[in-house]
This record gives structure tokens, sequence and C-alpha cells, in this order.
């Protein structure tokens, strides 16, 4: 998995009605959630963010509801992953779910800055700031975790040891 | 070593003797909800997977509740995905307009869930029903697609924090402030992964109704369950309304909890949470004057008969403040004819407020009472967010619907003290 892009930062207990505002919760399109991703966090995030840029926040990102519309709106709108100190709980699992890539370093949500240009080493669980030229390390991501997203989400993973009728 | 009530449930689900936090399992779910704003998703990842039958057609409740009665062409269309499915795959447990309501008040009042389930919604508050001594946990569409396909779930054990309440309660405070103390004591991520377990003499003491309402906001704490351990007035509660068995577990005396905190109920004053987090909790002796463009009583943490009580207790005999719209919005069709019977809903119309079919409406933004530009309402609801209910520059105060119900007649934040 190759993820390198831009960083936009936001800051602690960014909740999932600043992800994707209720107003907007009468589709489950992607593309149409997308428009509107980070909109009650800022504005214009979803005109300027660019093709796998990454979203760098603080500390329990994505709390609140448990609209997988949150994760989905990210991973449309382009963001290739989100850095964070922690994730809210039902947020962390839908974004394993759906195959969104998350990190959890504090290091990481603390030092990096806006504009940073970021590479993630997955595997070697390395966040790279290639404008600062540090490294962090990244919270390992547990085995059944991994699991998923070898499998390319949850679906996938039932298909693989589910008998589906 | 014991175990607490939460680990007893998921052990028992997953057909082992003991489990530990940190351990990931793979359960037996009793019930899986969805509403018309996720459950949409969750079918089409269902259909995605090449499944047609979902594995149990009577554990399965869908609820279109958030957009309805539907707002607009488009909520019309998403509901209508779910009439379509339940239709389709003969569920048993299928509420339309007419017989539903908001999802959290609507299943224990039918008695679809009971103590000892292990309960998964995609909606943050299933937390709710751990006031029935069930593990009830919110997670995504996708997990709901998966449930519905496996009648399985995945969960890391959490670790438990248990909450003592301790002394009596004041006049005029009630289960909510309770949990909005709690939160503002812990903060937003206090209890994030976690088990919160509520204890002690003043828990046993609550009605279900109140319990309902301190589980149901344990997430926004970050919990990932909110459990009340079942004694008789929950049995009592059940007896009334289970439509299946249920099993009682309680947590050993010589379970580990991660913490125990104890809180003196003496010195708890009624509690308003302020923009834009629910931690950001004061009495409301503290909150100044602040004036209010809109009261809403009722949603999934305020709408049962209880509140309604309450709430008329207050407004009976007075007039809502020339400034502000009220909104009351009764849990289920249930709780609005017993409103309608025992004389509330006159006392709220002739007060000036609005009676509202049962819906989630307001509480998320959705329709039926949104907040314009710099408007402020005080809400008996559970998120104060930015934006959560209308305009990004609106401002929400939580409460109890005690508080509400004299701030709406005051015109501004205002404890029932100040106008009766």
């Amino acid at each position: 998995m190759q993820i390198k892009g831009k960083a936009w930062k936001f800051g602690d207990d960014i909740d999932t009605d600043a992800i994707i505002p209720a107003r907007y919760l009468n589709t489950s399109d992607p593309y149409e959630l997308a428009k509107h991703c980070m909109e009650d966090a800022d504005k214009t995030f979803a005109s300027k963010v660019k093709k796998g840029d990454i979203i760098v926040a603080g500390k329990n990102f994505g709390c609140g509801s448990s609209r997988e519309h949150a994760p989905v709106a990210i991973k449309y709108a382009g963001v290739s992953c989100v850095i964070a100190k922690d994730f809210a709980r039902i947020f962390f699992r839908n974004a394993f779910n759906i195959g969104l890539p998350i990190f959890e370093s504090e290091e990481a949500s603390k030092k990096i800055d806006e504009g940073d240009e970021i590479e993630i080493l997955a595997d070697k669980g390395i966040i790279k700031n290639l404008t600062k030229s540090q490294e962090y390390i990244v919270k390992p991501i547990p085995p059944f975790m991994q699991e998923l997203v070898a499998a390319g989400g949850l679906i996938n993973y039932a298909k693989q040891k589910f008998k589906i009728k | 070593m014991g175990m607490t009530i939460g680990e007893k449930i998921l052990a028992a689900k997953c057909g082992k003797k003991f489990v530990e936090p940190g351990e990931l399992i793979i359960a037996d779910v009793d019930i899986v909800l969805a509403n018309d704003i996720t459950a949409p998703l969750a079918i089409k990842e269902f259909k995605n997977s090449g499944a047609t039958r979902v594995f149990d057609r009577k554990k399965i409740v869908l609820v279109p509740d958030h957009f309805t009665p539907n707002k607009d062409i488009k909520s019309a269309e998403q509901a209508k995905i779910l009439r379509d499915f339940a239709n389709e795959q003969k569920l048993t447990h299928y509420y339309e307009q007419g017989q539903a309501g908001i999802e959290h008040v609507l299943l224990p009042e039918k008695g679809i869930v009971v103590s000892g389930d292990l309960v998964i919604g995609a909606d943050s508050h299933t937390c709710t029903y751990g006031a029935l001594g069930a593990f009830a946990t919110g997670v995504g569409s996708t997990d709901v697609a998966f449930a519905m396909i496996t009648g399985k779930a995945w969960f890391k054990v959490p670790t438990t924090i248990k909450f003592i309440y301790k002394g009596k309660l004041k006049k005029w405070v009630y289960s909510k402030d309770l949990i909005l103390y709690t939160i503002g004591k812990i903060g937003v991520d206090g209890a994030l992964y976690k088990i919160m377990e509520f204890a002690g003499p003043v828990i046993s003491d609550l009605s279900v109704d109140a319990r309902m309402t301190m589980s149901n906001m344990a997430i926004e704490a970050g919990g990932k369950a909110g459990i009340i351990e079942p004694d008789d007035i929950t049995i009592e509660y059940m007896k009334k309304r289970a439509e299946r068995k249920w099993k009682i577990f309680k947590s050993d005396k010589d379970a580990k909890y991660e913490k125990v905190i104890e809180f003196d109920c003496e010195k708890i004053e009624p509690q308003v949470a302020c923009p834009h987090l629910p931690e950001n909790t004061k009495s409301v002796s503290e909150v100044g004057k602040v004036l209010i463009d809109q009261a809403v009583i009722g949603s999934c943490t305020n709408g049962r008969i209880e509140d309604l009580k309450i709430a008329a207790k207050i407004l009976k005999g007075k007039k809502v403040n020339s400034r502000v719209r009220c909104i009351i919005f009764p849990g289920t069709q249930n709780v609005y004819l017993q409103a309608l019977k025992e004389g509330l809903v006159e006392i709220f119309i002739k007060a000036g407020c609005v009676v509202s079919p049962p819906t989630c409406g307001p509480c998320l933004g959705g329709h039926m009472g949104i907040l314009a530009k710099g408007e402020v309402a005080i809400s008996t609801t559970n998120r104060n967010f930015v934006g959560r209910m209308g305009h990004p520059e609106s401002f929400v105060y939580l409460s109890s619907p005690a508080v509400a119900a004299a701030s709406a007649i005051a015109g501004k934040i205002a404890s029932p003290e100040d106008i009766l």
C-alpha cells in the first residue's frame, strides 16, 4: 500500500456531524457525500482537497454518530488516509470495514503541520514527514484488523470465511 | 477471576466461559438494528455480497425514524429501500409510520430487546438498551450487513469503568443531569472503547425510563456500552413487554474494573451542556443569561412518557415565552397516545408548544425544527456539536426536560426554581 500526500490539519474531537452533516444524509451516494466532506469543520475542504491528500487530526477523531457516511465521504473525497492521536470507536471500525486506511500516532498528530508532504510505509508502521525529514511510529494494527484489510473489508472477509446464502 | 456484566454477556455470546479485555471475539447477535439513514448502505452491502436471505428474519429490526415522515424525495427513496427489503425478506420487525417512533424508545417498549441480549445497531445510541442489562452497541452499516448475512459481529472485549452514584438526588435533578455531570467530569473520550457500568443506590431507585437516558448517552463519553445490572424494576418492566425469554447477568464481586468512580449526588445541581461538546457542562445556575429561540423536548434520550410528564408538570398553566418555539416530540406512537390520555398534550398545546409526530428530525438537524444562523436552542437531546440542529453558526445547549421546559417559559436558560 503506497500512501503519499499533503497534510490537512484538524483539531481534537472532530465529530461525524462536522465530517458529513446530517442535512446531506438523505442519500448514500458516495460521490454526493464526498462533495460535503468536512464541511462544518472547513467549509471549502471538499473543493481544495486533492487526490491522495491526508487528514491529520488530534484526539477522538470521528466521535458522535455511527454514520458510515463519514468515512465514505472522506474516502470518496480522494483522501488517502487519516492520521490521528486516536479515533472514536465506531469510526475506527467503520474505517476498517469499508477500507479507509487510518493510523494512530500521537507524535505524527502533534508534529505534522498543514501542507507537510507525508508518506506512509504501512507495512513498516512508519509515517515519514518529507517536508520536515522526520519519522513517526504508528500504533500497531491488531492482527484481526490486518486480516480485514488483507481481505479487502468486512464483506469480502464474510465471503471468504462464511457460506453466503 | 470474576467478570463484569458486559464481559459475561460477550463470553456467553461467543460460547466461552471467560473473556478478558483486549480479546478479539466473533459473537452471535440477538438483534440487528438499522434506520432510514444507515440501512440503505447496509442493504447495498448485503446485496453486494451475493447474499439473498438474512440469517434470521425475526432478529433484524428496521425502523425508519430519522427523516420520517419523509422530509423530501431523497428521504422517501431511502425509506422505501427499507420497506422493500423488509417485504422481500419477510422481516417480522419492520415498523412503518403509525406503529413506529424513535428506534431506541420503540425497541424496549415493544419488548424486542431484553436483559442478557447482545444487540448491534447502525445507530450510535443503540447503547440505550444497556439500561435493561443488555450489551448493546452502535456499529456501522457494513457491520449490520455482515450480521444480516452471518448473525455475527466482531468485538474487542473492552475494559469496564464502574460509576457509583451515592446519596440522594436533589429537587429538579434527574438521570439526564447525572449523565451530563458524568460526561462533564470524564470528557467526551473519557470512556473511549470502554464499557460504562452505572451502579449505586441512586441508580437502583431510577425507573427504566430514567435509566435509559443514562445508558443512551454512554456514547457521548466515547463508551462502547452503558450497562446497568438488571433488578426487580427491570424485570417488572420486561414482564409486561418481553417477546422473548431474558437472561439475568450480574457483575461478579471480584470483577476487574479499569476504574471505579464515585459521585455524591447531593452535590449535583441541574446540568446544562454548553456548545459545542457534551462535556462542556455547568450547573444551570452558573450558565449566566442565555436567551433562547427554541426549546426541544423529546428524542431517544428524553422522549419517554416520564420525560413528558416532567415537562408537563412545569408547563401546566404557563405560557411559552413569545420569543421561543417549543417543540415536543414524543418517542413513539404509544408515548404520544399515553400523553394524550393523561392530558399532557393538552397542557403542551395550551402552553403554546408544537407537538410533533415521533421522529429523530430536530435532534440531528434533519427536519421539523431547524435552527437559523445565530439561533440558540435548549434541547433534551444528546449532542450539541457544531451545526448539529441546523446552521453551522447556531448554538445548542443540552439539559433535562425540566430545565428545557423552564427555559421555554423564561425565554432564557432557567432552572425550574426560577419560574415556579
